[in-house]
């Protein structure tokens, strides 16, 4: 139960995006086509969960045993980012395919907060291993979700006429705005 | 370029949210008040001119194949000591920023500049680009935050302005995208004229 919990409140009610502000930067910048999206979102699934269940394992195993928790920030970005050069070089031996799929997007997921929130977080909500690994799926379904509504939007969005001062990235972001008002509207879900 | 021009393009020519669109995550997560969006933006601003001094003194030294790691370690040592700082002497902000003072390590801003600037500049300008587009940064935040707070509560930092029926939705979640929004076009429109 707790975790359907976990699924539908981190998927719909405080989605990732829409209301926590994480991973706006490709939110924004890699939203204007549908496809592209669509591989953005399957490469943070795919990096936010091993990367939230290896800095689990730092946190429990490595970091609290030997009193050493101010440094969470600095070993989980440095963690985050040797992952996800690692995940690329194994995709590209392993699965060429998934790698032609997802691999231009890899690099841009070192900057992506999401990643590195989610971890963040499963450790302050004092998740256990499967919870974490549960949110963080959840979490980056609720990315995919949002991202691949919002690129659904601004490719029509790209035949309407919008005011000159307004094209591009202002009127992109009150888009956004009444996406996050829709999504408002689960509060109370769960 | 000289230092003063260095210093003032981080305000409108090249502001970091306005303009460049970088470090939108925090610029939309914590601006509910002025207060709040000020903090933040003073916190990065010290990560951003502390990096850049550091990595611009020791910018030989780094291999090149290794810089974009060695910058992230500079950047979080410094996030680290922005994070315990705040927790020991600024309680309250600390609590209102939450989760996102240690995502300042993945701010684009910051290692942006680290990359683009102070990589390949002297030290002095190193300094002065990061107070630059720190306080830039520091601006719109605080400019952010105060639009919305005072349509979502009628106050500024705090202090009661408007009184009646406002609109809520802007201390939301949706009223940071759409405040957001039309600033950024009301500062196209300013840039051109």
């Amino acid at each position: 139960m707790e975790y359907v919990i976990i699924v539908i409140g981190s998927i719909f009610v405080s989605n990732i995006v829409l209301n926590q502000f994480l991973g706006i930067c490709p939110f924004v910048g890699v939203s204007g086509k549908l496809s592209t999206s669509v591989g953005m979102g399957g490469a943070v699934l795919f990096v936010l969960t091993i990367a939230t269940i290896v800095t689990w394992v730092l946190q429990y195993y490595v970091l609290n045993p030997f009193g050493l928790s101010f440094m969470q920030t600095i070993v989980f970005i440095l963690v985050i980012a040797s992952l996800v050069q690692m995940v690329e070089i194994i995709l590209k031996k392993v699965s060429p395919p998934l790698y032609q799929a997802l691999g231009v997007f890899l690099p841009l997921i070192t900057t992506n907060c999401a990643v590195l929130g989610v971890a963040i977080l499963t450790i302050q909500k004092e998740f256990n291993l499967m919870e974490g690994v549960v949110y963080a799926i959840a979490n980056a379904i609720g990315f995919t979700l949002a991202i691949v509504l919002f690129a659904g939007i601004r490719e029509h969005l790209d035949l309407m006429e919008v005011p000159k001062g307004m094209k591009g990235v202002p009127i992109a972001l009150l888009v956004a705005g009444i996406l996050a008002l829709a999504f408002m509207g689960f509060t109370g879900l769960v | 370029m000289n230092q003063l021009t260095n210093f003032t393009k981080g305000f409108i020519k090249e502001n970091p949210v306005f303009v460049l669109l970088l470090g939108l995550c925090p610029t939309l997560g914590v601006t509910s008040t002025a207060i709040n969006g000020l903090g933040m933006g003073l916190a990065t601003t010290f990560v951003l001119v502390m990096s850049n001094l550091v990595v611009s003194i020791i910018k030989s030294m780094i291999p090149d194949k290794v810089r974009i790691p060695a910058f992230i370690v500079i950047i979080a040592s410094f996030v680290t000591i922005v994070e315990l700082t705040m927790q020991a002497y600024t309680p309250a902000l600390f609590e209102a920023l939450g989760l996102f003072i240690p995502l300042i390590v993945v701010n684009c801003i910051v290692l942006g500049r680290a990359e683009a600037f102070a990589s390949k500049q002297s030290i002095l300008s190193s300094i002065v680009d990061g107070f630059g587009m720190g306080l830039g940064f520091a601006f719109a935040l605080t400019l952010l935050g105060g639009v919305r707070e005072l349509l979502g509560s009628g106050n500024i930092f705090g202090f009661e302005l408007l009184q009646g029926d406002l609109m809520l939705v802007f201390v939301l979640a949706p009223g940071a995208f759409i405040a957001l929004g039309y600033l950024i076009a009301l500062m196209n429109r300013v840039a051109k004229s």
